[in-house]
């Protein structure tokens, strides 16, 4: 008696949950500060104009690449919509599990008439990238480091300068960005060093310039590592992304200043994974239209420190939402602190990125 | 007198208890069969499959089959050059795969054999659209406009007379159907018309009767400009003359290769055989010993920190042995997470631990203990976590040794110390058994812990199992390490059983 009345709610909460048409889409991104800007900036307007469609949010950006596939050979997509790195979207694309898009036709044009492919210009690094900010990886230190007797770092090389700014250090598990910085520092010209990179003399010798502080250096592998670390003083100088260190100095007040030489410049955004059904699709394109205009660009960055990838977005960049400062001076691409910047270069990192990454790896473990 | 086999007749009876007993074992399996069939379809057949994608290795021939087919019979050298009818393979190959965007996987599969061959495919892939197809195309269905539609090909795939333009249509429209994209408006794609040109001018085919107006396109074929594919890839990207690149394709050909598991071993499938990498680049041995030494260090540790607490455990009495017991099993209980971001607060340069040995004066400000981010790091934080899987065996074999046997052995003369040695420690080996080989098993294939806190010199194979599976995208490599350790696994398994004996393993 008791299970029939139980099984009949049930079933009655099943028709009533099916009742109401929303659809739900499943949107995947990094988590934490950057997740919740999103929501802010782009998945609450957007439900509020459209009350039938409800956004679900998955943290699983992370593993993005590998679980998308592991969906295909499966043959059942969950994903409706992700954020990911260019990086991982030319990954995908060439797995041809993203799908190829043409921006001017899916997005919106900015508010001036510009075509989308112009207002994005060089954001546009895969066929299956639609950008949506521009961060950076850049370095972070604490200004109250007795030893360094009053000095502040103001080159990306004084991380390699053990005497004059001594102490622990974070750096990245893996070899990008490393690499590059270390080679800047050993006196290679910018625009020669991806040349010099492909060689095996000039890898090693990036390494060997690495190897100078190795043994002063904890590898951080999640982006809250080096934050973490500078604030328990466990280092004094650290590399991990712009909005991270926002957070650390005007959030949590803590002694720490953003260097902004040599920052690496990279971009975030969306794909669409391939195999979506038509009805779907159609949602997710609407979504992505929205979230993707000047305005809603712009938005985001009331949130987070990161700038908008449209340049007609710049503009109307304002104050933070909550903490009432000026956004505009603290976005990387803010002309007092983009004077000597690094484009990552995705295309070359496609390549080089396994075979380097064994060779960082090796160096690493021995 | 009459038996009574005769009366109920002994074959009968016989078959009676046979079946009896057969229904009782039919029952029995139906028993176990939800775990057989949930073990078999949520272990046995993911793990089957992740195993054999150690030496699966199908899309280099199946994308590339003509490239493949042809570099077969070459003796690829230094001093190879590629020749002209390669790259008519190569095209007719890649301009299938584009189609439905297979070039690039292969790019990046290839790619972890050899840099650069990632960006080669993607780049070609887009360059040979530009490779002048439409102008046949269009040259072609003015001649012959019903080349325009797919029914026509269809018709043309049915015939024998060319062969190459049959197996190509063919292969293309498996590929568009594989991805959903055929249907009977779709267009024939701009290289079919170089490919049905190419097979109607090529010498072996006569004019014959068919379905192909040949006289009315021969002439206009020999009017259109030749594409030369060579040159075009070579201006696409000089790395198409590298011997090196069609000598990675070449060796990645055959549909199953051993190249993931030299990779593992630090070798390199080379053209004379595996070669061992160099020194910089090797990685797996290191860290496969490294993962031994410390698995077994663990498990050292463990039995060493274990093996008191339990027979303090099990000679208290029952009321307060239990009490102790939960201070054993909490930590147990509390997230993994949580206890290894404990031990990051108290293991840390400016943590708990160096700050209390500052603090009493045994070590000084600037010489704190490296006790994080290294192998004492993982070896502390692992050990502690996998304490109770060492107690708990050890405290239940313990349990079962009467205090009668220790008694006596000292009532017959013995010291404590002797008595504990022959008469106590020898019943409890089968404890020891089980808890090392528990803590062993399960440190071996340890991932969050040190990833957490081992930096670069405590991390474990399976660490870099993850970030093939995960991020590297490199599932062959990631499936042979694990087959490896797998293997290594049952092999320490073998000696164990071969030197303790697996019968002396009791869990109570």
């Amino acid at each position: 008696m008791k299970l029939t009345k139980l099984s009949a709610l049930l079933l009655g909460c099943f028709f009533i949950a099916n009742s109401s048409q929303a659809m739900d889409l499943t949107v995947v991104s990094w988590g934490g500060a950057y997740s919740k800007s999103q929501i802010n900036a782009y998945h609450n307007p957007y439900m509020e104009l459209n009350p039938d469609i409800n956004i679900i949010h998955d943290e699983s950006s992370y593993e993005a690449v590998a679980k998308l596939r592991a969906m295909r050979e499966a043959g059942n997509l969950t994903w409706d919509l992700v954020d990911a790195v260019p990086a991982d979207a030319i990954r995908l694309c060439d797995e041809g599990l993203a799908m190829e898009v043409d921006v001017d036709e899916i997005l919106d044009p900015a508010p001036d008439g510009t075509p989308a492919s112009e207002d994005f210009g060089a954001s546009l690094v895969s066929e299956c990238f639609i950008p949506q900010i521009v961060y950076s990886t850049t370095f972070g230190f604490r200004t109250d480091v007795e030893s360094w007797n009053g000095n502040e770092p103001d080159d990306v090389c004084d991380v390699f300068d053990l005497e004059a700014f001594p102490g622990k250090r974070s750096l990245e598990k893996r070899p990008i960005n490393n690499l590059e910085w270390a080679l800047l520092c050993d006196g290679v010209a910018k625009e020669d060093i991806y040349d010099v990179l492909e060689t095996e003399e000039g890898q090693n010798r990036a390494l060997a310039k690495l190897d100078t502080i190795k043994d002063e250096v904890i590898w951080w592998s999640a982006g809250a590592d080096t934050p973490q670390w500078l604030a328990d003083g466990e280092v004094v100088f650290g590399s991990t992304y712009n909005g991270r260190f926002f957070a650390l100095i005007e959030e949590a007040k803590q002694p720490v200043k953003i260097l902004w030489d040599a920052q690496v410049f990279e971009y975030d955004g969306w794909i669409i994974p391939t195999g979506l059904p038509e009805d779907r699709l159609a949602a997710v394109l609407d979504l992505v239209r929205f979230a993707t205009d000047t305005q809603r660009l712009a938005d985001q960055a009331k949130y987070i420190s990161y700038g908008p990838a449209r340049t007609s977005s710049n503009a109307l960049v304002g104050e933070h939402a909550t903490l009432g400062i000026d956004m505009g001076p603290h976005m990387p691409g803010h002309p007092d602190n983009a004077y000597n910047v690094f484009f990552f270069n995705y295309d070359w990192w496609a390549d080089y990125r396994d075979d380097l990454d064994a060779k960082f790896q090796a160096w690493l473990a021995n | 007198m009459v038996s009574v086999d005769s009366i109920i007749g002994r074959n009968s009876l016989h078959r009676k208890v046979q079946r009896s007993l057969r229904i009782q074992k039919l029952r029995a399996l139906g028993l176990i069969a939800p775990l057989f069939i949930f073990i078999l379809i949520s272990f046995v057949i993911p793990i089957g499959d992740m195993l054999f994608r150690s030496i699966e290795n199908q899309l280099v021939s199946e994308v590339l089959p003509r490239t493949t087919e042809y570099l077969k019979s070459e003796q690829i050298n230094e001093d190879w050059e590629p020749p002209n009818e390669l790259f008519w393979h190569l095209y007719v190959d890649l301009a299938i795969a584009t189609e439905v965007k297979l070039h690039t996987r292969v790019g990046s599969r290839l790619n972890y054999e050899k840099t650069g061959i990632s960006s080669l495919f993607r780049k070609s892939g887009r360059s040979i659209k530009k490779f002048g197809a439409d102008d046949y195309r269009k040259a072609l269905t003015e001649q012959v406009p019903e080349l325009a539609s797919i029914d026509y090909w269809e018709l043309l795939a049915e015939g024998t007379k060319y062969g190459y333009t049959r197996d190509a249509y063919n292969e293309w429209k498996k590929r568009l159907i594989e991805n959903d994209d055929f249907s009977e408006k779709t267009k024939p794609s701009d290289f079919l018309f170089v490919v049905l040109a190419n097979d109607i001018k090529s010498p072996g085919a006569t004019p014959t009767q068919g379905t192909i107006p040949e006289e009315k396109l021969l002439p206009v074929i020999s009017e259109l400009p030749e594409i030369r594919f060579k040159e075009l890839f070579l201006d696409t990207d000089e790395d198409w003359a590298e011997p090196d690149v069609w000598d990675t394709i070449q060796l990645y050909s055959p549909s199953f290769t051993n190249g993931y598991y030299l990779n593992s071993a630090d070798f390199k499938k080379g053209s004379d055989g595996p070669e061992l990498r160099p020194e910089n680049e090797r990685l797996y041995a290191l860290i496969f010993s490294r993962t031994l030494f410390m698995s077994v260090t663990i498990t050292l540790v463990c039995l060493l920190l274990g093996y008191p607490v339990a027979y303090f455990l099990a000679n208290l009495p029952m009321k307060y042995a239990n009490l102790f017991l939960i201070l054993v099993l909490l930590p147990f209980w509390t997230s993994l997470l949580v206890r290894t971001s404990a031990w990051k607060v108290l293991l840390q340069n400016e943590g708990v631990i160096n700050d209390v040995l500052v603090a009493i004066g045994l070590i000084a400000n600037l010489e704190r203990l490296e006790l994080i981010n290294n192998q004492t790091g993982t070896i502390i934080a692992m050990s502690h976590i996998l304490l109770p899987f060492m107690i708990l065996p050890l405290f239940s074999v313990m349990k079962t040794i009467h205090p009668s046997y220790v008694r006596a052995a000292k009532s017959l003369g013995a010291t404590p110390w002797t008595a504990f040695r022959r008469v106590y420690f020898p019943q409890s080996i089968p404890g020891i058994g089980a808890g090392s080989i528990l803590v062993f098993i399960l440190s071996i294939g340890y991932y969050i812990t040190p990833e957490l806190v081992g930096g670069t010199t405590g991390t474990f194979i399976s660490n870099r199992i993850a970030y093939h599976i995960s991020s590297s995208l490199n599932w062959g490599l990631g499936a042979a390490l694990g087959s490896i350790l797998l293997a290594v696994v049952l092999a320490l398994y073998w000696v164990y059983d071969r030197v303790v004996g697996i019968d002396n393993v009791k869990l109570g």
